[in-house]
C-alpha cells in the first residue's frame, strides 16, 4: 500500500452538554440533570491512502459524519489524532493549518443550505481561491469558467444566484467551489441523498470523472449501501461511533462478516429482488447518550452472548485487508 | 382485479398561478383492490403527491380539482363537500405523512390523540376507545402498547412515532390508507421493519395501500402494481414485478437503469439526461420527449395510452420491446411465483 495521506489515529469525539445556571442550582438541591455526554465517536482508526476512496455507511448516529467533520477540521477530535500528511488536522489555529484546511474540502448533503442564496454562484466559487490567492482577483473570472465547464454547467451561468437552479446543478455548483481549491482530499456528507435518482446518477458520474482526472482521494460518506459500493475502493460500516467492519468494496459486498454489516445488507430494499424477501433487524438503535455496554450492537444481534454485554470487541483482521470487530472471530460470544 | 376499493379516473388537477394554470396532475388514472398495494411512484414535482392530496380531498385554492373522479367503494369523493367529505376521511380513507412530527401534535399524549380520532368518528366511551387505542398500536407491533398512550411524541423515536401514525390511520379499519413518502426520513434498518409491517397489515386486514415514493427499491420489495408519474401523467402501470423486470416506456426504463446497486461498481452509470421540466413550460406532446433516447417526430404529440398483456400500460408512441427470451434463472422464476 502507498504511503498514507490520511492517517485517522484512535480518534474519539465526545459531546458534552454542561447544565445551564438554572438547572446547576437545581443539581446542587439534588434534583437537577447531570452533565450529559454523548460519544459520537469512540476510538477510530483508519488509514487512507492517496488516490483511494474510501465510504463511510451506518444509520444515523453512528457518527459517520462527525468523523468526517473531524477529517475536515469543522470539529477537533477529543482523544486521538488526525493526520493529514503528516501534519495533525486543524491542531492549532496557525498559518500552517490555514494552508491545509485548503488541500481538505468538504461537500454538504443539502445543496439549498450549503449555498448562499444572494451571492452569484461565480462569486461563491470564487471566494476561496482568491482569499487563499490560489488565483489572481482578475484571473477568478475565467478560472471559475473552467471549473463550472469541467463539472458540467454552462459557464456563462457564473452570474446566476442559486435559486436559479435545479438541486443536482446546485450540487455540481458546490462541487465546483470545493474544486477550487485545489484540494488532495474531499469529503462527501451523504452528496446524493437529496437528488432524485435520475439526478443522482448523473452527479455519481460526475465524481468518478473528476475522481480520475484529478487523482483526488475521497471519505464517501453515505446510508446508501448501493451508492457507496458503485464508487469507493473500501468500505467501513459504522455503528453507534465505532467502526465494526472494514474491508475492500468487493470482498464486504460478497460476504460480509460482521452481524450488523449482514442484517443491514438484507434488511435493504433492492430493486428485482422480489417483494417476500424482508428480514428486517429487530429493535431501535439506541441513543448514543446511552450506549449499550459491550458491544454495541448486542442487544439487537441474533448471536449475541454473555461476553458480547461484558466486553466490547477490538476490530481485528479477519483476512488481508478485512477487519471485523465482533466476538464470533476471536473465540466465541461465551 | 374484482373488489376494486379505489378508482382514480382521469383525475386532474389544477394550480392557478401568476404563470398561469398548472397542471399537477394531468389525466390520472389507477384501481386498487382490497389488500393490495400501489406503488405511486415519480420524482419530485411529478404529481404522487398531489395526486394523494387530491384523492382525500386535501387540495386547497389556488389549487382545485378540474375533472375526473375518485370512487371508493362507489362513492364519488369529488362531489363531497365539507361534513360530508369529512365523514369518510379518516373512516374509509386516510393518509400517513412522511414527517410523524408533523402529524402528531407535540404537546398532547399519543393517548388523548389516538382517542379523539376515535371519537370522531365513533360514538364509543373513552375507555372503549382507549382500548382501540391500544389494540391499534399492538397491530402495528409497539411493544408495551399500553405504557406508550401515556407517551409524548418526543420521547418515541422516529421509527415509532410513523408506527403511531399509521395506527391512526388504521384506527377505523379504513378501506384506503394513502400514504406520503412514510420512510424517507427513517433508517433503513427501521424502515424494513415498517414495510415488513405493511405488507403483513395489508394480507390480514385487506386494507390496501396507495405508497407515495421515489425510492424504486422500496415499491420493488412492497407493492403489488406500480404506477409511474411524470410531470403530472401516468407513464407506466402495471404489475411492479412485471413493470421492474421488462419497463416498456423509456423513462421506466432509465429510472431503473440509474440505480447504482445493480451495476459493475466504478463503471458510468446510464444516467437519464437533463432534468425535470417546470410544469409552468412543459414541452408539447409528450413531457419526457427532449430527455428521451427514443424520441422521434411523433413525440411533439400527446402519446397514446398503449395497452398490453397483463393489463399493463405505457403512455409512449414508441414503447420498449418486452425483453422476450428471459432466461429462466432462479430469481425471475420466484418473481413470478411471488406476483
Amino acid at each position: 500500500m502507498p504511503a498514507a495521506l490520511l492517517d485517522i489515529d484512535h480518534v474519539s469525539k465526545r459531546f458534552v452538554k454542561h447544565p445551564n445556571l438554572g438547572e446547576r442550582v437545581a443539581g446542587l438541591l439534588g434534583a437537577g440533570p447531570k452533565t450529559e455526554i454523548v460519544r459520537a465517536v469512540t476510538d477510530v482508526s483508519l488509514n487512507v491512502a492517496k488516490g483511494e476512496v474510501v465510504g463511510l455507511v451506518g444509520e444515523s448516529g453512528c457518527g459517520k459524519s462527525t468523523l468526517g467533520r473531524m477529517i475536515a477540521g469543522i470539529y477537533t477530535p477529543s482523544d486521538g489524532k488526525i493526520l493529514f500528511d503528516k501534519v495533525p488536522v486543524a491542531k492549532e489555529q496557525g498559518r500552517r493549518t490555514q494552508k491545509l484546511t485548503t488541500r481538505v474540502q468538504m461537500i454538504h448533503q443539502d445543496p439549498f443550505a450549503s449555498l448562499n442564496p444572494r451571492i452569484r454562484i461565480g462569486d461563491t466559487v470564487a471566494e476561496g481561491p482568491v482569499a487563499h490567492r490560489i488565483v489572481k482577483p482578475r484571473e477568478a473570472d475565467s478560472y471559475v469558467a473552467d471549473l463550472l465547464g469541467r463539472v458540467g454547467l454552462d459557464p456563462t451561468y457564473r452570474r446566476r444566484f442559486p435559486h436559479q437552479f435545479s438541486g443536482g446543478q446546485r450540487q455540481r455548483i458546490a462541487i465546483a467551489r470545493a474544486l477550487a481549491m485545489k484540494p488532495d482530499l474531499l469529503v462527501l456528507d451523504e452528496p446524493v441523498a437529496s437528488l432524485d435518482v435520475s439526478i443522482q446518477a448523473q452527479v455519481l458520474n460526475l465524481f468518478m470523472d473528476l475522481r480520475r482526472d484529478l487523482d483526488l482521494t475521497g471519505i464517501f460518506i453515505s446510508h446508501d449501501l448501493g451508492v457507496v459500493r458503485h464508487v469507493s475502493d473500501r468500505v467501513a460500516i459504522m455503528y453507534l461511533g465505532r467502526i465494526v467492519e472494514l474491508a475492500p468494496t468487493a470482498e464486504l459486498y460478497a460476504a460480509p462478516n460482521h452481524p450488523y454489516t449482514r442484517a443491514l445488507f438484507e434488511s435493504v430494499p433492492r430493486v428485482g429482488v422480489g417483494k417476500k424477501n424482508f428480514r428486517p433487524i429487530a429493535g431501535e438503535i439506541p441513543s448514543p447518550l446511552h450506549p449499550p455496554s459491550g458491544c454495541h450492537f448486542h442487544p439487537r444481534c441474533p448471536f449475541a452472548g454473555p461476553r458480547c454485554k461484558r466486553e466490547a470487541p477490538p476490530l481485528t483482521a479477519i483476512g488481508p485487508g478485512r477487519f471485523s470487530a465482533c466476538h464470533l472471530n476471536t473465540g466465541g460470544t461465551d | 382485479m374484482s373488489d376494486v376499493v379505489l378508482r382514480v379516473k382521469d383525475l386532474q388537477t389544477q394550480f392557478q398561478t401568476r404563470a398561469g394554470v398548472l397542471k399537477a396532475v394531468d389525466g390520472v388514472s389507477f384501481e386498487v383492490g382490497r389488500g393490495r398495494i400501489l406503488g405511486l411512484v415519480g420524482e419530485s414535482g411529478s404529481g404522487k403527491s398531489v395526486t394523494g392530496y387530491s384523492i382525500l380531498g386535501l387540495i386547497e385554492p389556488p389549487g382545485r380539482i378540474a375533472g375526473g373522479e375518485v370512487v371508493l367503494k362507489g362513492k364519488d369523493l369529488t362531489r363531497l363537500r365539507g361534513e360530508a367529505m369529512r365523514q369518510v376521511r379518516g373512516a374509509q380513507i386516510a393518509m400517513v405523512f412522511q414527517d410523524p412530527m408533523m402529524t402528531l401534535n407535540p404537546v398532547l399524549k399519543i393517548g388523548t390523540q389516538m382517542i379523539a380520532a376515535v371519537r370522531a368518528h365513533d360514538k364509543v366511551s373513552r375507555k372503549a376507545a382507549r382500548a382501540r387505542a391500544r389494540d391499534a398500536l399492538a397491530k402495528v407491533g409497539i411493544p408495551s402498547p399500553e405504557e406508550r398512550l401515556d407517551a409524548y411524541p418526543h420521547q418515541l423515536s422516529g421509527g415509532m412515532r410513523q408506527r403511531v401514525a399509521i395506527a391512526i390511520a388504521l384506527l377505523h379499519s379504513p378501506a384506503v390508507i394513502i400514504a406520503d413518502e412514510p420512510t424517507t426520513a427513517l433508517d433503513v434498518s427501521i424502515q424494513g421493519q415498517i414495510l415488513a409491517e405493511v405488507r403483513r397489515l395489508a394480507d390480514e386486514t385487506g386494507t390496501a395501500f396507495v405508497w407515495v415514493t421515489h425510492d424504486l427499491a422500496v415499491v420493488s420489495s412492497l407493492a403489488d402494481d406500480i404506477c409511474v408519474m411524470y410531470a403530472g401523467r401516468v407513464v407506466e402501470s402495471g404489475p411492479a414485478t412485471d413493470v421492474i423486470a421488462s419497463p416498456r416506456h423509456p423513462y421506466t426504463a432509465g429510472l431503473l437503469a440509474s440505480v447504482p446497486a445493480e451495476h459493475e461498481p466504478g463503471t458510468k452509470l446510464p444516467q437519464v439526461p437533463g432534468s425535470t421540466p417546470s410544469l409552468a413550460n412543459l414541452p408539447p406532446g409528450c413531457a419526457f420527449a427532449p430527455r428521451c433516447f427514443k424520441a422521434g417526430p411523433a413525440c411533439t404529440t400527446t402519446p397514446p395510452v398503449q395497452q398490453f398483456e397483463d393489463g399493463r400500460t405505457a403512455l409512449c408512441h414508441y414503447p420498449i420491446e418486452p425483453v422476450s427470451c428471459q432466461p429462466l434463472s432462479s430469481t425471475s422464476t420466484t418473481y413470478r411465483s411471488a406476483s
